[in-house]
């Protein structure tokens, strides 16, 4: 017997004493809680979303507070002021909770501000604050895969006229993703005996981080990042470009004639699209000046028609060859060739299992939800509103300068202009749309995907790149016939925008108010408010 | 009944040995039992890896963090004890990352050298490369990294491609070198290790070094269009010819 064999008995053995007692424990939570998330499943999800985004904001206000408080602290002290205490620069500043609370007396929790001095004391540690933005990072990343999936079961349920996951959880099956992560880690685990071992364990690893790598540098909404690089835009386009190495791995270490195809589609893919992608990328670069993703969205502030993808034809056209190329290096349908169920079986995942098969995914909805997000911080004006960034509240005056005013003005703010909760929605409209795409379109040959790219993309992408920059360059003469007729242009290509947004709504209420017309008895009975 | 176990640790005959789960079904034993410590077995395995690829995506964003660490530990900002003593405690964070990425580094070299297989060494290579990207990360070259991760990582992408192209057929194509390849290796190593070994002894080390931030990334982008405009346009119309020579060659004959 192997040693290791042993050691995982022993260590059976040591489970095993609590095997009982956690199995009692498990079944009387679940039944505790079953009940009450049957009965009430719609406001408790909505009640963990709004929480959730409180969650968020609280920390994000904690930190200002800290950072208001703690540098008082630190003037206090006579330490110069200069470096501004932020994110970004994870040093600290030496302080002692005495001090802390002595640069509290005076604010509005004084009484506390003892406690508060303990309480803050770690905050002014580097490490501490990276720890939290890495737990935010992680568990981002471990609930976007979860829920995507869940949502693209649902969405192509109700496109093909079903119903998709009821039952885990009992409201639409909203907990069905975290019972498959449940079965996913009890499968299992199979290595094919003629599969070379290191490379087939290593791949989904070389697939998964780098996805995880892509949230680096992503930002979420004004200083909502968790490392704020001014080169952000190569660094997130080079990390999505080397998940492909472990997709190839894994269907080179199967050993298996279907992986090794899906895989070579996939290369061939990611290969020739990532050309027309990071082209298209360059086009609302060149019009801002900036590889800064914060700099880039800071020019959008001006409302919807400030927008990059409304600001010349170059760029509308650029954005909608991004998301096709996004698409593709996404492996997302119609190019999903790597994984066509119909020809390869899985592709470059069929020899996988259990939790190693789950990482693939993971990856690959992680950067489904990274690709949408540059969508909209270099075209659709990342986390601004559709209202110009003029309209916003003043803080110290709107609702007065107390800090419940100025705690109501950053709401609304928050809310109405500019804020992560913006940057979040418009992702997930892009995800909505890659679903959506991936249940209505048909698969296309991989000739076709390769001519696409190389005949029709690549020459296209290099037009629009051109014309971008002669515009640029039309745009800082000083001509006035010249500005009217860029303000008309912008203006006519925001209305199309406009139309387009406001049509999607409106088609899909209309299809809403038919539905009895389109599908049959079975779904219908299950929508919700039907 | 013993099922015997296929042995093979991960070190001996890596793509021999079948990975079963691991039963050894007694007479005594019921089937629930087995199922259960099966499974138990198996929620542990994958709860195990699924740490490890926590761990391992912790402390690659934790590395990933090291260059505004590197930035901020220089004497500019050191103007209290307290500020001197963060300063050496993030220096030696960044000296220890540092001899971790170093390592990476060379073992990935040396892997490259070792391992007989084209797919294996255009892996080891892929993370040679990666490695040094981190290391220019490190060093606050924050462009220089990225377009390494591009350029280099995405090129060792293409590497790979070949590899598996090539070995798709016969999957465990052994490389082997002749003598005459080992001896014009041999020279060539070692004219280049005297180099850097004479470099090296020539070199002032002067004491602690200041990290200074990296150049403007608008001021490389001006110098390239300006200063360097000949050479930028000369690789890139070098670069044109080869592509052209490349499709001119890969085409088939009519």
């Amino acid at each position: 017997m192997a040693p290791a064999w042993l050691a995982l008995k022993l260590a059976q053995l040591v489970v095993g004493v609590f095997d009982g007692p956690i199995r009692w424990t498990t079944v009387a939570t679940f039944h505790l809680f079953a009940p009450i998330v049957r009965r009430f499943p719609g406001p408790i999800l909505i009640g963990a979303t709004i929480g959730a985004c409180l969650l968020v904001w609280a920390h994000a206000l904690l930190f200002s507070y800290v950072d208001a408080r703690v540098l008082a602290a630190a003037g206090a002290k006579g330490l110069s002021a200069a470096t501004p205490f932020s994110h970004e620069s994870p040093s600290t500043w030496g302080l002692t909770p005495s001090m802390i609370a002595a640069a509290l007396t005076g604010a509005p929790g004084a009484s506390w501000s003892g406690a508060l001095g303990y309480l803050l004391w770690p905050l002014q540690f580097g490490i501490v604050r990276d720890l939290v933005g890495l737990g935010a990072l992680m568990g981002l990343f471990n609930l976007i895969p979860m829920y995507t999936i869940w949502w693209e079961r649902k969405v192509a349920g109700r496109i093909q006229s079903r119903l998709g996951p009821m039952r885990v959880g009992g409201w639409h099956g909203w907990s069905q993703s975290a019972a498959d992560g449940i079965k996913l880690l009890l499968k299992e685990d199979l290595i094919p005996a003629d599969a070379d071992a290191i490379l087939f364990r290593l791949a989904p690893y070389l697939a998964i981080i780098p996805s995880a790598l892509a949230f680096v540098a992503l930002p979420f909404g004004n200083n909502y990042v968790f490392r704020e690089l001014d080169v952000a835009l190569v660094f997130t386009l080079g990390v999505l470009g080397i998940e492909v190495v472990g997709v190839i791995l894994a269907g080179w270490a199967s050993n298996n004639k279907w992986s090794v195809y899906g895989a070579m589609r996939e290369a061939c893919q990611m290969v020739s699209y990532e050309i027309p992608m990071g082209m298209t990328l360059l086009v609302p670069v060149v019009a801002v000046g900036s590889l800064n993703l914060a700099e880039v969205v800071a020019d959008q502030s001006g409302g919807w028609f400030s927008w990059l993808a409304f600001r010349n034809p170059f760029t509308f056209v650029a954005f909608v060859c991004y998301f096709v190329a996004s698409l593709a290096s996404c492996k997302r349908a119609p190019f999903d060739l790597p994984e066509a169920e119909s020809e390869l079986v899985a592709g470059f995942h069929t020899e996988y299992s259990g939790i190693r098969w789950s990482f693939f995914f993971f990856a690959e909805y992680a950067a489904m939800f990274v690709v949408c997000g540059l969508a909209v911080i270099l075209f659709l004006g990342g986390w601004n509103s559709p209202l110009p960034s003029s309209w916003a509240e003043p803080v110290s005056t709107a609702f007065g300068d107390g800090v419940l005013g100025r705690l109501m003005a950053q709401g609304v703010n928050g809310l109405l202009i500019a804020g992560p909760i913006w940057f979040i929605v418009k992702c997930v409209f892009f995800l909505y749309v890659q679903i959506w795409l991936r249940w209505t379109l048909p698969r296309i040959r991989i000739d076709q995907v390769l001519y696409a790219c190389v005949q029709v993309m690549l020459p296209l992408t290099m037009l629009l790149l051109l014309g971008n920059t002669l515009w640029v360059w039309a745009s800082t003469s000083e001509s006035g016939a010249w500005a009217t007729f860029a303000l008309v242009t912008c203006w006519v290509m925001g209305t199309i925008g406009a139309i387009f947004a406001l049509a999607f709504p409106a088609i899909a209420a209309y299809g809403f108010y038919h539905r009895r017309r389109l599908v049959g008895n079975l779904a219908v009975d299950a929508l919700p408010g039907s | 009944m013993v099922h015997e176990l296929s042995g093979g640790g991960a070190a001996g005959s890596a793509f021999g040995a079948v990975r079963e789960p691991k039963r050894s079904f007694t007479g005594s034993e019921s089937i629930r039992g087995t199922t259960r410590s099966l499974t138990v077995a198996a929620l542990m395995k994958n709860a195990n890896r699924s740490l490890m690829a926590a761990g391992l995506i912790v402390g690659t964003i934790a590395v990933g963090g090291a260059p505004s660490l590197a930035s901020e530990a220089g004497g500019a900002n050191a103007q209290t004890a307290a500020d001197v003593t963060t300063a050496v405690s993030g220096g030696l964070m960044e000296i220890l990352l540092f001899y971790f990425v170093a390592a990476a580094t060379a073992v990935s070299a040396l892997g490259v050298c070792i391992s007989r297989n084209i797919v294996r060494m255009a892996t080891w290579l892929f993370m040679a490369l990666g490695s040094v990207s981190m290391l220019y990360f490190m060093l606050a070259a924050n462009f220089l990294g990225a377009i390494q991760l591009i350029v280099y990582s995405g090129g060792t992408l293409v590497l790979l491609i070949f590899g598996v192209m090539l070995t798709s057929k016969s999957p465990w194509v052994k490389f082997e070198c002749g003598t005459g390849e080992m001896a014009a290796a041999g020279v060539v190593c070692g004219a280049l290790f005297g180099c850097l070994c004479s470099l090296l002894t020539r070199a002032v080390w002067g004491g602690t070094q200041q990290v200074v931030a990296g150049p403007e990334l608008s001021a490389i982008g001006e110098r390239l269009l300006t200063v360097y405009v000949v050479p930028f346009e000369v690789a890139g119309v070098l670069l044109m010819i080869v592509m052209v020579g490349a499709a001119h060659l890969a085409r088939q004959e009519e």
